[in-house]
């Protein structure tokens, strides 16, 4: 293991030029990848990116905080609302809107952060699940915001250019995630990561030490409901259309299977996880035409299932996958990855 | 006048099957510390089971229900075995999402198998017949509810306190190691409380069946259940009685003074409110934790 002899190793971005190398072939590769690909995978990586910034902004608040919340998917809402109509009735530019829907989240992510300082546990999982669930309610009763039937998205402009397609929304897409993920490895090893892993560690030895809770309780819930806020205005205008169904409850967990899978408590962890689990649930959205597997599951629900239900495997996958992360590697991917590493580093032995 | 008690009496009919299902959740929370978001599911899969018995297998309502029970029980101790006792030094939010993941496994193979169509459960009971109480109207079948609640609330007090396995549970969820060393089979007593658990939600969704039959059907209970657990504070069951009840029945006013519309989340916004009142319920006991 390389040690870390001072400080600044410690906050380093690229921790050698091997690191440095490989980011630099990332983004080479993330510069040519619509060109390589068809559209499809175009449309598939921002659905990736997406769910990449809402999971690592997740897992500042559940990783490192370790505070959990079921009510992201009311964040998500909030941001992919608030960038539409900020733009439809407020004009505002794009990016403008997209960071002044990210602070309306960030303030309903405080305003949530009130109420959960004093909870924590089953109280603090059922506080955050009724808040998402109040969100889309009151969402979908509101009539400037399009209720029931839902918002569609305007034209999206920038600087003069005009982003009518997937290709050329991809770019917009991958400089905010990775300005955002880098953010947030940049927090952790700062005095607020270090505060935020204090907190999860043992609250009331870091409130001894100094650390003040109700600001960093409620910033991390701030700070994550940005992220998630963020995310939500930009899968707006992925879906070019949006109405309250979308933010349901299963969302919410859907974000949270994304950041166990890949490993809380790390930054790289919730980033391979959401690509993974974003991946498998584009492919499950249709599994019947799956090579093989497809045949057989038509064969399978024909015989003893139901058609028409089949559909919700994608429930029993993602079950499944939870169940199995969290008896048999809790760290997720990324255990998996230190493991492995750690293996092969000390081969023979 | 008259409004106002039909409101409440329609409350309390609702909080009936909200009680049943937060007593489930405080008997697993008691004996494993798990907030058990599988609780609506263990109670679905049987139900189906019993519309599978009735329709594929031609039994009949009475011996159909009776399989549903006995499946249940069966149910709830599996997964406790072969699941949720499997986790490996588990902290809340890992047995959270252990839950959860059983809860889509269970959602996912039930909606697999009968679709997202709307079905009807046969019930001796029709839910149109009602009964009148002075100027109350209340359906038979919310009667019945009531009544079944009731008798599973007294049924569970007097288990606990009259018992061996009753006081054997109350043993293990007060101290655990303790227990252990005088003789309790810690593990199989919280096996068994789970399948109670899963019995008793399971007549929750049996009486719930014949109105509203499809596989998502245990969502609003489990979730208003969560909540009325928590108000009670998670590890009282008479508190968990209590906060249903005040659930359905602030619901159903709230619908009928306020607003329609925002019945649904109601529940949410009082539980914030107790929750920053009284940060661990309001029935529960404050435990000063260690350090």
């Amino acid at each position: 293991m390389d040690m870390k002899r001072n400080y600044y190793e410690d906050i380093r971005l690229f921790s050698s030029g091997v690191t440095f190398f490989w980011f630099v072939l990332l983004m080479a590769f993330l510069f040519f990848y619509p060109f390589i690909f068809k559209n499809y995978y175009v449309y598939m990586a921002n659905y990736i990116a997406i769910n990449i910034i809402v999971v690592v902004g997740l897992n500042l608040l559940v990783g490192y905080t370790g505070q959990i919340s079921l009510g992201h998917a009311g964040f998500y809402a909030i941001g992919a609302y608030a960038t539409i109509t900020l733009m439809t009735v407020a004009h505002f530019p794009f990016l403008l809107a997209l960071v002044c829907a990210g602070l309306i989240a960030a303030v309903f992510g405080f305003l949530l952060g009130l109420p959960a300082l004093r909870l924590e546990g089953p109280y603090l999982a059922i506080a955050t699940l009724g808040f998402g669930l109040t969100i889309t309610t009151v969402i979908g009763r509101i009539e400037m915001l399009g209720g029931r039937q839902g918002l569609h998205a305007p034209d999206l402009i920038i600087m003069g250019h005009q982003l009518g397609t997937d290709r050329q929304f991809y770019y917009l897409v991958v400089i905010i995630t990775v300005l955002l993920v880098v953010f947030a490895r940049n927090i952790t090893k700062t005095k607020v990561g270090r505060a935020f892993i204090a907190i999860r560690d043992a609250h009331i030895a870091a409130e001894t030490m100094g650390v003040n809770l109700v600001l960093y309780k409620t910033m991390a819930f701030a700070l994550s409901a940005f992220y998630a806020g963020v995310a939500g205005g930009l899968y707006a205008f992925v879906l070019r259309f949006i109405e309250p169904e979308l933010f349901n409850l299963f969302l919410s967990v859907f974000f949270l299977t994304m950041a166990v899978a890949g490993g809380l408590g790390s930054v790289m962890g919730p980033i391979a996880g959401a690509i993974v689990l974003s991946f498998l649930d584009l492919q499950l959205r249709n599994i019947l035409s799956i090579p093989y597997i497809g045949d057989w599951l038509r064969h399978l629900s024909a015989s003893y299932f139901s058609l028409t239900g089949v559909s919700n495997i994608q429930f029993i996958v993602f079950g499944s996958i939870l169940i199995a992360i969290m008896l048999f590697e809790p760290l997720g991917l990324y255990g998996l990855w230190i493991r492995m590493k750690k293996y092969w580093r000390t081969w023979p032995f | 006048m008259i409004d106002f008690l039909q409101m409440v009496t329609s409350g309390i009919a609702v909080g009936s099957s909200y009680a049943l299902m937060a007593l489930g959740m405080v008997l697993i929370y008691k004996a494993s510390e798990v907030p058990n978001f599988v609780q609506g599911e263990m109670a679905l899969l049987p139900v189906f089971i019993a519309y599978m018995l009735i329709y594929t297998y031609g039994q009949s309502v009475f011996m159909a229900f009776f399989g549903a029970l006995i499946f249940a029980m069966l149910l709830g101790c599996f997964l406790e075995f072969a699941v949720v006792r499997r986790a490996k030094n588990p902290n809340i939010l890992g047995l959270i999402i252990i839950t959860i993941g059983l809860e889509m496994v269970l959602l996912g193979f039930v909606s697999w198998k009968f679709g997202a169509d709307q079905r009807v459960m046969p019930f001796p009971i029709s839910s149109y017949s009602s009964f009148m109480f002075g100027n109350v109207y209340i359906s038979t079948l919310d009667l019945l509810t009531l009544v079944a609640a009731l008798v599973i609330m007294i049924s569970l007090f007097l288990f606990f306190r009259f018992s061996k396995l009753g006081v054997a549970m109350k043993a293990t969820q007060q101290n655990e190691t303790a227990a252990r060393l005088m003789g309790i089979r810690t593990n199989r007593v919280k096996m068994i409380t789970w399948g109670i658990s899963a019995t008793v939600g399971t007549v929750a969704g049996l009486l719930l069946a014949p109105v509203f039959m499809e596989p998502y059907m245990m969502w609003d209970p489990l979730l208003k259940g969560f909540a009325a657990a928590v108000i009670g504070g998670m590890t009282s069951l008479p508190g968990a009685v209590f906060g249903a009840y005040i659930v359905g029945i602030v619901e159903h006013l709230f619908g009928g003074y306020v607003s329609m519309e925002y019945k649904a989340v109601v529940a949410f916004a009082v539980i914030v409110i107790v929750l920053c009142i009284k940060p661990s319920g309001l029935f529960a006991r404050h435990y000063v934790k260690k350090v």
